[in-house]
């Protein structure tokens, strides 16, 4: 069993290379029991799909920058 | 020094595409904003800009009108910005894109346990409606925040792969480094950018500690 540190991990890597089928199987048995995981591996889809927004230029202008201190 | 945009100098210009000097100028700041976040530098930011929105005047009969001028005009400087990084010297040592991040292991240790569960209270929450917030000046300003917030070289090999949509394998090349690293740094740049994201604009409930 993986723990969720590798399986999110796994989740970064599915973005970069087809998985192992062993890899999937052990990750789709992790993300069944475990909602961090599962909310972990749809935010890695939401990111690339909002980079491909910004990256095509329809971000809604931002005039107000935001204090984000991370 | 900056220079003055080229469409000040060239107001006559433009096509019935729609296509015109006014019209790149007032996108000139979200150019801008774009550029630096990849390139790390005003400068080189600056020119780049200028060389896009040069090539856009010149070419301005190329665009067809299926897109909107913003897509059409940010295409063009995102291959400027390809560009100049297949044309520049590797400048980013291995070492420093992989010692970049010291705390790393600080913040690993923040999100999980030493089972490698993640502590309670720092579970991924479901983010609200990812359509809605797409189309809030709010989450953009959030969103563009948090990027500046990655360190440089983070940033840089997450834009170049998010962004300009380069390959691993070809930012490996490009910067000397393992396809192992370029995963490594890409996912922290992953994790980070993702709590920012959460703590800055996600679910707004109080978590239970």
């Amino acid at each position: 069993m993986l723990s969720c540190k590798e399986v999110t991990t796994l989740c970064s890597q599915e973005m970069e290379r087809p998985l192992h089928w062993r890899e999937k199987i052990l990750l789709r048995l992790h993300v069944m029991m475990c909602s961090g995981c599962t909310n972990f591996r749809l935010h890695m889809k939401t990111l690339r799909q909002t980079m491909h927004m910004y990256a095509s230029g329809q971000a809604v202008k931002s005039d107000p920058e935001p204090d984000v201190k991370d | 020094m900056s220079r003055a945009p080229v469409a000040t100098t060239t107001p006559s210009r433009g096509t019935a595409s729609g296509v015109n000097a006014d019209a790149l100028i007032s996108l000139r700041a979200d150019m801008l904003r774009f550029a630096r976040l990849q390139l790390r530098n005003s400068e080189t930011a600056e020119d780049m800009v200028q060389e896009a929105t040069e090539a856009a005047l010149r070419h301005a009969e190329s665009f067809a009108g299926n897109s909107t001028l913003k897509t059409w005009v940010f295409a063009i400087l995102r291959n400027r910005i390809i560009d100049h990084l297949r044309r520049a010297e590797r400048s980013v040592s291995i070492s420093s894109l992989v010692a970049d991040d010291e705390d790393w292991q600080d913040r690993l240790e923040t999100l999980f346990n030493e089972r490698g569960q993640w502590h309670d209270g720092q579970q991924p929450k479901p983010w609200p409606n990812p359509e809605e917030s797409l189309q809030s000046r709010q989450f953009w300003a959030v969103f563009e925040a948090c990027l500046e917030h990655l360190p440089a070289n983070a940033a840089r090999v997450f834009m170049m792969r998010e962004f300009l949509d380069f390959e691993s394998d070809e930012i490996c090349q490009q910067l000397g480094i393992s396809v192992g690293n370029c995963h490594v740094i890409l996912h922290r740049a992953r994790l980070k950018l993702r709590s920012c994201l959460e703590n800055h604009w996600g679910p707004r409930t109080e978590v239970p500690c």
